[in-house]
């Protein structure tokens, strides 16, 4: 294989995601109002030509309402991404400042990574109330920890570069050094890091609606589609529950993928 | 013998760093609390609040202290909870201590049979992976592994109910029993026909980080001096694996078990809600749902505990296995 071919690949993925995803930011354009509406005469109508993914109890249709949430879980999942990278950037930087903020920071970490998530998010979502807002901060909140840990590791051992240490002995102040030769080094981490944290994001929002402590119950998000789908499952409607998760599952690992991909090309 | 006492102050820091970040766990949980917007005399009364006058819900509020500042509030809670004092669950109309323990003892066969499962499941597969680097075999391995860690954890429960319990009839649809059987007179065989599907769809999922870690693990041995060593003195890739892998990388596939607790009981959670397993899973949604502010701390400190003391178990295998690796800050 030549040197090129894995760069080649990885533009084409990039190119092709970003496609993919570009459609479902862009879908209310399309879509309209297809998730919401109501087809009366099509209730717990079965996948088939007129309907593609089949229709919920109230006669609207599974595949709107799946692309609909999905684009929900995407905006949900970046604002909690970049949210917990921010976070994280922000607190590694602090601890790399004095050894008592780097110990105290360290004790927070620990502190968060010892809850179990689900429950460290229930007890948020529990403080803040419930709602959109409620979820993006702590999906945020709980997911830091783990990249703040590894920038922190980074930046303790940038901290002993020979550029570093010349820069000091010339006289700049920690401020400075940090600032610009420190922060610089490790964005394409935090990139990487955001692209990590974005799939746990798409996932712990869609178990928290699913628990009912998410986002609201009349938004069409793919939690709220698959508790729907829990309510009619002894019935044997399989499309409800199918095609949600089945969606939630594809975008996770399209972007899980990119991620990968941006890492080994960085 | 120098050793040892190196390893009992390295425990001893443990226990200490422990004990403190569990503090921070009951103060970051209680903060939390205090901050919802949720009324606990609210929650308590629930729809009887329109029965009771302001001065008895003033009343119950200084009762319960709700009066004095948070700090002060912080403090009594915490002299309670030494006192092994947890508080009294109004949803379940208990002690939150009895309810911990009573939905505990139904978790931890779901709990421990998972855990058991993907462990061995995942290693035998992550071994088998790494021997075989680039086939078939690895390949798809890796790539079932790769989309588990994707996959939302009450999805694929989901879909298990449908095809195992709705469409095929094989396993039942809910609880830890059959309906309107007291949980006493239920057989082991019918319990454990109950948790066939709930353990089944968590094992599937906690497969995928063992796999993968041990996969590389397995694949850097297939690559070092000793294997280049075992492989001139005539040693196929399976005797390899076999005799220098399994030791290689079980050290390193445990320790990771034993961190990824809090995964597990994450994924716990979502599976006892799916098949309406009685659990303490299920316990924490409720309380959640329903504002049982006592149970739902309880639940955190507990959850906690047993997180920090899988880590602690994790970080003291090395340790006490693997002698070359530096004792700790000591």
């Amino acid at each position: 294989m030549s040197p090129t071919q894995p760069r080649l690949y990885a533009v084409a993925y990039i190119a092709f995601a970003v496609v993919l995803l570009s459609t479902l930011i862009a879908s209310p354009l399309w879509l309209g109002a297809a998730p919401l509406q109501m087809q009366f005469d099509a209730r717990l109508a079965p996948p088939s030509a007129s309907h593609w993914l089949g229709t919920d109890a109230l006669g609207r249709e599974v595949w709107a309402r799946t692309l609909a949430g999905l684009r929900l879980s995407f905006w949900v999942g970046i604002s909690a991404a970049l949210l917990g990278t921010a976070i994280a950037l922000t607190l590694a930087a602090i601890a790399t400042l004095s050894s008592k903020l780097d110990a105290l920071i360290s004790l927070l970490i620990d502190t968060l990574l010892s809850v179990p998530h689900l429950i460290l998010l229930l007890l948020i979502a529990f403080a803040l109330g419930g709602g959109t807002q409620a979820v993006i901060i702590a999906v945020a909140l709980t997911h830091w920890p783990s990249l703040a840990r590894v920038l922190r590791a980074e930046l303790l051992t940038l901290r002993h570069a020979p550029y570093v240490c010349i820069s000091r002995s010339l006289g700049k102040s920690r401020g400075f050094i940090l600032l610009y030769h420190l922060l610089p080094h490790v964005l394409p981490h935090c990139l990487v890091g955001a692209l990590l944290l974005f799939p746990h994001a798409i996932l712990h929002e869609a178990a928290l609606t699913f628990l009912g402590v998410g986002l609201d119950p009349n938004q069409p998000a793919i939690g709220v589609l698959l508790a729907d789908a829990m309510r009619y499952i002894t019935a044997g409607y399989w499309w409800l529950g199918v095609f949600p998760g089945l969606g939630l599952l594809l975008l996770v690992l399209c972007i899980d993928r990119l991620a990968f991909t941006l890492r080994r090309a960085l | 013998m120098a050793l040892d006492v190196r390893l009992t102050h390295w425990l001893a820091y443990r226990l200490l760093r422990l004990t403190l970040v569990l503090f921070c766990v009951a103060a970051l949980a209680f903060g939390l609390v205090m901050l919802s917007p949720i009324d606990p005399v609210d929650a308590y009364l629930g729809p009887q609040m329109a029965q009771v006058s302001p001065e008895q819900r003033a009343l119950i509020a200084e009762r319960w202290g709700f009066e004095s500042p948070p700090a002060v509030q912080f403090g009594h809670w915490l002299r309670q909870l030494l006192s092994g004092e947890l508080g009294w669950s109004h949803i379940y109309n208990q002690p939150v201590s009895e309810v911990i323990s009573q939905r505990f003892s139904r978790s931890i066969m779901l709990l421990s049979s998972a855990w058991l499962l993907s462990v061995l499941v995942g290693f035998a597969l992550g071994v088998i992976a790494g021997a075989k680097e680039g086939s078939t075999l690895d390949r798809v391995i890796s790539g079932y592994a790769y989309i588990t860690a994707s996959t939302p954890t009450f999805w694929l429960g989901i879909v298990g109910v449908l095809l195992f319990s709705v469409y095929l009839g094989w396993t039942p649809i809910c609880c830890a029993g059959p309906p309107g059987v007291l949980s006493q007179e239920v057989s082991l065989l019918t319990r454990l026909h109950h948790l066939a599907l709930p353990v089944a769809t968590l094992t599937l999922l906690g497969i995928a980080s063992i796999t993968l870690h041990t996969r590389t693990r397995m694949i850097a041995l297939m690559r070092s001096e000793i294997a280049t060593h075992a492989f001139a003195q005539g040693a196929s890739r399976i005797d390899i694996a076999w005799r220098h892998g399994i030791r290689h990388a079980s050290l390193p596939a445990l320790t990771l078990a034993f961190a990824s607790l809090g995964e597990l009981f994450g994924g716990a959670i979502l599976i006892e809600q799916i098949f309406a397993y009685p659990g303490l899973g299920q316990a924490t949604v409720e309380a959640g749902l329903r504002s049982d502010v006592p149970l739902l701390l309880g639940i955190a400190l507990f959850t906690a505990l047993f997180v920090s003391v899988g880590n602690l178990i994790a970080d003291s295998l090395y340790h006490l296995i693997d002698p070359r690796i530096e004792q700790g800050p000591l």
